[in-house]
């Protein structure tokens, strides 16, 4: 790991200014994933910035019957919350999917959505990779490509956006909220938080250098029943092949966002608008222009069936209930 | 894309810094320490290379194994990923903190009685982990396997492997794990 200075910072704001002034410098949260990756060089911060002191950590119910997360909230906490476990359930589950007990304890809910891909060839620092070196290649690109994305993708880049709880939080239209060096705060849809790689792999996020995220905002809940179903080669701490976020409506409307398939959570209105009538009518219009590798063509099969699966539970707890 | 040359990793930025080293304090098992720590140095090294607490144990050093887990102000977290500077002001609980040969943890000696390991280098971990998991389920913390998120939580043979995942045992001890940790929770595996 290479040498470092480290500051705990007393304000979002004074985060924010220490970030985009000293070059190099980032923020270090609950640094699950920046840590494993500082230890490959992979990032190599010349200074970190500590937020736990910026009690970005409380969930508080929003004016507008929504939820506001602060950045903080481990995803333990989050998950477990009671207003998210009744209301937005499909959130909760998601992050229940993914990880494992110690890394939930510990990784933040800011952290959580800016954690990298695990792609292969961007862990192995001897292969060629756009996102980790700029300009190096794509040796994922006719290589091992079972895990990666079947679209949203470039000549530059096939890597997937690992997380689950941003899947989740992209079907709920959540909103990522920030504050930059001069105290200016934005709101960013998560639509438009992750960018896809097109020629510059490198810039995963809207955030601008040095901006830091201090809230995640889920508008007033959406009712129906809520699901995340992910598969994936292990029962449990294993990276999703393909996961579905749904909330789906009595009268078989509603939305589904796709994990594990994409460089960021894979959703659009117009797969949404075909819910009705049924996953393959889904899937179709989710991912029209897929361009899969032969080793993860697999995946768009395993998409419908997955969502199919989605839709009969959100059938059958109806019944239910 | 064709392959060019480029610097390595991190050549673009000011040359590498000098090591720096801060001060910090931490409670472990029970005891006060005010360490000067490379800023680099994981609570996992300061465990074990600085307090010489050993027990605790460096399996992959990248959070995949849980060989690593202590429990930090109540809660289990994995001390590879976790930078000492982060724990300014915390409590560190790690296996020579729960029990003694002479007086063993329940946990522990559930271990021994189920005979829930073979080479012991996961063991501590696991212990640490399992004594926290118990504590997550009398909390009410979901898990993926929980069949309701409104029902209270207990502790099935499913949700104790769910809830275990993080925890790798090479030797394949699992089995007898899961009934030590069932034994002490008052129920059967």
């Amino acid at each position: 790991m290479k040498s470092f200075s480290y500051e705990r910072a007393t304000s979002p704001a004074a985060a924010a200014a220490s970030v985009a002034t000293r070059p190099g410098a980032k923020f270090l949260a609950g640094g699950t994933n920046l840590l494993d990756l500082m230890k490959l060089e992979i990032e190599t911060p010349t200074h970190l910035v500590d937020v736990q002191d910026l009690k970005l950590d409380r969930i508080d119910a929003t004016g507008d019957g929504g939820l506001r997360i602060g950045a903080f909230v481990s995803n333990t906490a989050l998950s477990a919350n009671m207003h998210v476990r009744r209301d937005y359930a499909v959130l909760s589950r998601a992050i229940q999917a993914g990880a494992s007990g110690q890394l939930r304890n510990k990784a933040t809910t800011a952290g959580n959505l800016l954690q990298r891909t695990r792609c292969p060839y961007f862990y192995d620092t001897n292969q060629a990779c756009n996102k980790r070196q700029p300009g190096s290649g794509c040796a994922a690109i006719g290589g091992y490509s079972r895990q990666l994305a079947v679209i949203g993708t470039s000549d530059a880049c096939i890597a997937t956006y690992p997380g689950d709880m941003a899947v989740a939080l992209r079907v709920l239209d959540a909103t990522i909220e920030t504050i930059d060096a001069k105290g200016q705060t934005r709101a960013i849809p998560i639509a438009n938080f992750h960018r896809l790689p097109g020629n510059t792999p490198h810039v995963e996020t809207a955030l601008t250098p040095g901006e830091l995220i201090t809230a995640v905002t889920l508008p007033k809940p959406l009712g129906g029943t809520h699901i995340y179903r992910k598969v994936r080669d292990r029962a449990s701490y294993a990276f999703a092949l393909v996961s579905v976020a749904a909330v789906l409506q009595p009268d078989g409307s509603g939305r589904v966002a796709f994990g594990g398939v994409a460089p960021k959570p894979w959703r659009s209105d117009a797969a949404d608008a075909a819910l009705s009538q049924g996953a393959p009518a889904v899937t179709a219009r989710a991912f029209d222009g897929a361009q899969p590798t032969t080793g993860n063509h697999f995946k768009l099969q395993l998409a419908t069936r997955t969502l199919a699966a989605t839709i009969a539970q959100a059938t059958t707890s109806a019944k239910i209930s | 894309m064709s392959c060019v040359a480029v610097p390595a990793v991190g050549a673009n930025r000011a040359a590498p810094l000098p090591p720096v080293t801060m001060k910090t304090s931490l409670t472990v098992n029970g005891k006060r320490h005010t360490v000067d720590v490379d800023t680099r140095m994981t609570l996992l090294d300061l465990l074990r290379e600085k307090l010489q607490l050993t027990g605790t144990k460096k399996g992959c050093d990248h959070g995949h194994c849980g060989a690593c887990t202590v429990i930090v102000n109540g809660r289990r977290i994995n001390s590879c990923l976790s930078l000492t500077l982060q724990h300014e002001g915390d409590r560190v609980t790690t296996i020579e903190g729960l029990g003694t040969p002479n007086k063993l943890h329940p946990m522990q000696a559930a271990f021994v009685k189920h005979d829930g390991f073979q080479c012991g280098y996961c063991t501590p971990g696991q212990i640490c982990s399992a004594v926290a998991v118990l504590d997550e389920i009398k909390a009410g913390i979901p898990s993926h396997v929980s069949v309701s998120l409104d029902a209270p939580m207990r502790l099935t043979n499913s949700e104790l492997r769910e809830r275990m995942s993080g925890n790798i045992c090479r030797c394949g001890a699992y089995s007898n794990i899961a009934e030590a940790i069932a034994e002490v929770a008052g129920q059967t595996a």
